[in-house]
């Protein structure tokens, strides 16, 4: 269960509560103006109260509401989207979606993972979870968009590669590292958009780009939770603990130097506005380009190399015995 | 075992012996060995022919011709996310040091294997499972970097349990940064070999393992994406028989072949002849 969707129940009431009481204001004799407002003033605290100071925890779960805008919201909302199937060697995975589109008049190429809405629509995306051919179907768009000269827009949202028997049969490890190699190569601008949970290497393989934009309660970590618990303590019970220990949240990741920008939420979520918060990133996208596009092929590699290259914290010893 | 070389005995420090002093149980026959007999073997179990897991020090000593020259020898983690569980990061890394002998999850150098000058890196899972983080990441770039700088091919022995956690993104960041590396290095038409050994999963082969223009898996190695526990946890059913064995790995089309230990060191030999002759040019 979300417990975000526990947390917000008060506040979804007192909104209808709210609506309510607008509608008869409109339709009956008596003024209720002035309950609106006092209304309105509680609800305005008691979203400060319930999302001003979420725990990391939580912000996973804001990261995983099931209202949340998904890769196809975003992408729907550029002109003139074609989808493109397939990876050409097993078949087309419906947790990877990709194609050509217009942003504004620019002509891209898009990646996205796609959880889904409920239950039947994330039994056909595996909850978001790619197979090799889905990574497989990506390393193809990359190559189109450098082969076309056209920037490479991805979105980032999904728990993890899947781990299963036709998974590792196929080689999800070989998908995940040729996407990975692919992308650090790629001759053309490359946007990365951190729209929801980016999980392990599973998000990485579409998360090397040039300009790295997050949203403000989306997460990226080294593995989910959940996974990390079972990692680190063979107990994926203790999920609650490795989210506040992963320091996964945006701010902190734009502390480290990982992403570049970040996209604020509404308070209470990007779902509580979806419209605004995909034309904001569409925006954050669309300015990041105006400035990549500018750049000679080479020069944009080498910047990305640079970017990578410099993430990591070590210090030198003055001698082995550290090692006793 | 070759009497230790030179570079080995330059070290101050040797790892600890783990168990017993004399004696090791094989984990797959069972049969009890001496010590000193099954070192002489590769660690190889004479009975079963099982692989044990390998110290990177043995691993050098196994493939490099004579001398090997360290390179980031003294690089350790700045614990980038302060971590602390059931002991500080720092406590652990402490413990893995006196396991291993080593300051980190991996030795890298410039050595000659069978003849052929060759970057070589090996990984060590005694130290922290082999997990990569900012230490890893660094010196696999760096002895990249320094092999194109000399025109020299890669070699990396992987034993790794993927990314390590107790650095988070950080972490999971080094699989970039490693394979922007490994992509710049393959544009100069320099060759990259991956021996990927027990075990070989999660961030370490879903970058550079599995980035290798030839990929060599060793006899017996469990190689994968996901690892056995989370794949059982996920779905629920009884794995096939073989899963994620290096001969799994190559029967499915994932690895170029399986190599037994005592054959490794002249199989690269060839292959490194036989693609350093074009990639080196005078």
């Amino acid at each position: 269960m979300n417990v975000i969707i526990e947390l917000e129940k008060p506040l979804l009431e007192l909104e209808a509560k709210i609506a309510d009481l607008k509608k008869l204001n409109e339709t009956q004799r008596v003024d209720f103006s002035e309950e609106i407002a006092a209304l309105e003033d509680k609800a305005r605290q008691l979203k400060q109260e319930i999302f001003g100071n979420l725990t990391p925890w939580q912000r996973v779960h804001l990261a995983r509401h099931p209202r949340r805008p998904l890769a196809l919201d975003y992408i729907s909302a550029l002109s003139g989207f074609t989808e493109l199937h397939g990876d050409r060697l097993y078949r087309d995975d419906p947790a990877i979606v990709a194609g050509y589109a217009y942003l504004g008049d620019l002509p891209i190429f898009v990646i996205g993972e796609q959880k889904g809405r409920d239950t039947k629509d994330n039994l056909y995306r595996n909850f978001g979870m790619p197979h090799p051919e889905g990574y497989r179907k990506a390393q193809r768009i990359m190559r189109l968009a450098e082969k076309f000269h056209r920037p490479l827009v991805t979105f980032i949202d999904t728990p993890g590669a899947y781990p299963g028997i036709g998974a590792e049969e196929r080689g999800q490890s070989e998908a995940i590292a040729s996407a990975l190699k692919v992308a650090a190569g790629l001759r053309t601008p490359i946007v990365v958009n951190v729209i929801g949970e980016g999980g392990s290497g599973g998000a990485l393989a579409i998360g090397i780009g040039d300009h790295i934009i997050m949203l403000q309660h989306a997460i990226y970590s080294v593995a989910s939770p959940e996974a990390a618990a079972s990692i680190l303590w063979r107990d994926a019970g203790r999920a609650e603990e490795a989210a506040q220990r992963l320091r996964l949240t945006s701010d902190e990741l734009f502390e480290f130097g990982i992403i570049d920008e970040i996209v604020p939420e509404p308070l209470g979520g990007a779902h509580r506005d979806p419209e605004r918060i995909i034309a904001d990133t569409l925006g954050a996208t669309r300015r990041a380009l105006e400035r990549l596009v500018r750049l000679a092929p080479e020069e944009l590699v080498d910047r990305r190399y640079e970017k990578f290259r410099r993430i990591g914290s070590h210090v030198e010893l003055a001698h082995d015995s550290a090692a006793r | 075992m070759a009497p230790t070389p030179q570079w080995l005995r330059r070290r101050t420090v040797k790892p600890e012996p783990a168990g017993d002093v004399l004696w090791e149980i094989c984990r797959s026959c069972g049969e009890r060995l001496y010590k000193k007999d099954l070192a002489e073997k590769l660690w190889v179990c004479p009975r079963c022919g099982y692989h044990f897991r390998l110290h990177a020090l043995d691993r050098i000593a196994l493939l490099a011709d004579g001398d090997f020259q360290e390179l980031a020898a003294l690089l350790a983690t700045g614990d980038p996310l302060q971590w602390s569980d059931r002991m500080p990061y720092a406590e652990k890394i402490a413990g893995d040091r006196k396991k291993s002998g080593l300051l980190e999850a991996i030795v890298v150098g410039l050595c000659r294997i069978d003849g052929v000058r060759v970057g070589l890196g090996v990984m060590d899972f005694f130290f922290r499972g082999g997990t990569m983080g900012s230490v890893v990441g660094e010196k696999v770039t760096l002895l990249i970097e320094e092999a194109a700088r000399q025109r020299l091919p890669v070699v990396l022995v992987t034993a790794s349990g993927g990314a390590r956690m107790e650095e988070g993104v950080i972490a999971l960041m080094q699989l970039a940064k490693t394979t922007a590396a490994v992509e710049r290095f393959s544009e100069l038409g320099l060759p990259l070999i991956t021996v990927l050994t027990d075990p070989t999963t999660g961030g370490v082969s879903a970058s550079f393992g599995f980035q290798g223009d030839i990929i060599i898996a060793e006899a017996g190695a469990a190689i994968g994406f996901a690892g056995r526990r989370v794949i059982d946890q996920t779905i629920r059913q009884k794995l096939p028989e073989g899963f994620q064995s290096a001969e799994f790995l190559l029967e499915h089309g994932q690895v170029d072949m399986v190599v037994r230990r005592s054959e490794l060191k002249g199989v690269l030999g060839k292959v490194l002849r036989f693609l350093a002759a074009q990639a080196v040019p005078a």
